[in-house]
């Protein structure tokens, strides 16, 4: 294992994101404490409680995962498009690193750079609203799954994208709607019966709930499934990735 | 050639593009341990394939390719730290600093911090003073010595160095060529790509030429202008002759009848003789001349020669 390469490549992407940390950090940051003083301070609370929970509450998996989602993704995908982009991916390609190690590199500092930003929301919405996390040890371990698996979904949209343009549709066109949709600002039992049956085609409702039941003990959808459905997203996206590697697509020629 | 002598066997070696473009069609090259080897070829020849298979950039159709004793596909880790590259394109992180990146280099190819090895390779390159430098900030010419510096920074026994000196100026081309002697002194192979064929004249050991995907010749540079070279003499007559005198030597004489030449083959003393052979054997024969040039033919004709008999 070449593990100065991991170091090297792991410390490098860190570094990017001090060098861009308004982007990085402080942009989600803002953005997420005006949801929670929208709809969380002022909107959540006129709104009945959700299976026991406050609104306020409700929502704060909800929305950290929003933040982590797309940053994930965004993190990831310009870790490596920007090389690609600059042409320094030569020196990647020329090295002595393992695809093992690429991705403990690229996909590890991203993954680090979204559970710093998860730690941060989850702080910054303690100051709107209160609320405690029922299994907090399986919480830091769903959303470094999470993480990880959208940091290598992050990786594999950079290295398939050819234009900055690709790599903003998906996370605002994409993840972002998905999201929203998944039952961030509320319960999927809230809505419609068949809307209820449509939505379980979401696989954000999976990670939303199985985030949301960590800290309540609830969610609209088996936990299991949940992990099961997060865990096999990882797999499928470790694949492509081994694949990618294999195969050097727009990689090598 | 044994196996300790080359320091990249190359065999066979072929790459087909997608959309069927064969660029590199059955290349057999060693490369031997500690020489500059200068690799020409016209644009498109397939340079910069060749270069892209050794260092793992360009997926290879067939072949082998084994680098210090490392096959590049089966053995990559090892064969890849060995290996240093300067690409052509001047590919940089703009953001970095000179320090950061270089040193970030070190670790990619696997090699444990050495801030001391990092501080050498800046000052050879003159680069020290701008180590703390956003690379965006550098002109062309330091970014090309920072490409040259990530290269060296894992202390590589190859070198690869692809169009180093294209777009630099006369200063920094000098720099070049200087570190690349030191570089050599060192033990380090050094294979280079040059639009400058005066340069490959000067500084290679041996001269490879490639053209349309294939090696059509490897020599040694001095072998290849002893070969290959010729000195043409050009001699003003005083007087004017109606024929070329029968001299030992094959003359020309031109239509007015004023100038005789010569083309001697060869390189070195043999040439420098033969012009005086001529000389003296046109004063024993009372034919009087005011002038006198001998050009000898550069690499770059030898080369220009070569590849339009393929065409």
């Amino acid at each position: 294992m070449n593990m100065h390469a991991v170091r090297a490549i792991y410390m490098f992407e860190l570094s990017r994101t001090w060098r861009t940390l308004f982007q990085s950090i402080a942009a989600p940051v803002l953005s997420t404490s005006l949801y929670f003083i929208v709809f969380g301070s002022a909107i959540g609370s006129r709104m009945t409680v959700i299976d026991g929970v406050s609104y306020g509450a409700f929502i704060v998996p909800g929305l950290t995962l929003l933040s982590i989602l797309t940053e994930s993704v965004s993190n990831a995908s310009f870790g490596i498009y920007l090389p690609r982009f600059t042409g320094t991916i030569y020196e990647l390609l020329s090295a002595p690193v393992s695809v093992v190690e690429a991705l403990l590199g690229y996909v590890g500092a991203a993954a680090t750079k979204s559970m710093i930003l998860g730690a941060i929301i989850l702080a910054t919405a303690r100051v709107f609203v209160p609320y405690d996390i029922e299994h907090p040890l399986m919480a830091l371990v769903f959303l470094a799954m999470i993480s990880l698996t959208f940091s290598l979904f992050g990786f594999i949209l950079g290295v398939w994208a050819d234009g900055f343009e690709k790599l903003q549709v998906v996370p605002l066109l994409v993840i972002t709607p998905l999201t929203f949709l998944g039952g961030t600002f509320y319960s999927i039992k809230m809505l419609p019966a068949i809307w209820q049956q449509v939505t379980l085609f979401n696989p954000i409702v999976y990670l939303i709930n199985g985030f949301r039941w960590t800290f309540y003990g609830k969610a609209d959808v088996n936990v299991w499934i949940s992990f099961g459905m997060t865990f096999a997203f990882m797999a499928i996206c470790t694949a492509i990735i081994a694949w990618i590697f294999k195969t050097g697509y727009r990689l090598r020629s | 050639m044994t196996q300790t002598d080359s320091v990249i066997s190359i065999q066979k070696l072929n790459k087909t593009y997608k959309g069927g473009y064969q660029a590199l069609k059955s290349i057999d090259l060693d490369i031997r341990r500690g020489e500059i080897f200068a690799l020409l070829g016209p644009n498109g020849a397939g340079k910069t394939t060749l270069i892209g298979v050794v260092c793992g950039l360009v997926r290879m159709t067939g072949g082998t390719v084994i680098a210090d004793g490392h096959d590049i596909t089966r053995d990559y880790r090892k064969a890849r730290a060995k290996i240093g590259l300067v690409p052509q394109e001047l590919a940089t992180d703009m953001f970095e600093t000179v320090w950061h990146t270089v040193s970030f280099s070190r670790g990619l190819f696997g090699m444990a911090p050495n801030p001391k090895h990092i501080e050498q390779v800046l000052k050879d390159l003159s680069l020290w003073d701008k180590k703390d430098n956003k690379i965006a900030t550098l002109s062309g010419g330091m970014k090309r010595r920072v490409l040259i510096a990530k290269a060296l920074s894992h202390e590589p026994k190859i070198l690869f160095l692809d169009e180093p000196t294209a777009g630099v100026d006369v200063e920094l081309r000098r720099d070049m060529w200087t570190l690349v002697g030191r570089l050599r002194d060192q033990g380090v192979t050094i294979i280079l790509t040059t639009h400058y064929i005066e340069e490959a004249e000067m500084m290679a050991d041996r001269i490879g030429v490639i053209n349309k995907g294939e090696i059509i010749l490897v020599e040694d540079k001095h072998a290849l202008m002893r070969k290959l070279g010729q000195t043409r003499v050009t001699i003003g007559l005083k007087e004017k002759r109606d024929a070329p005198p029968n001299l030992d030597q094959p003359l020309e004489l031109s239509g007015d009848g004023m100038t005789l030449t010569l083309n001697l083959h060869g390189e070195g003393d043999a040439e420098d003789t033969g012009v005086a052979d001529v000389l003296k054997a046109l004063m024993a024969a009372g034919i009087d001349f005011k002038t006198v040039h001998a050009e000898r033919s550069s690499l770059e004709d030898i080369f220009v020669g070569l590849v339009e008999t393929r065409q």
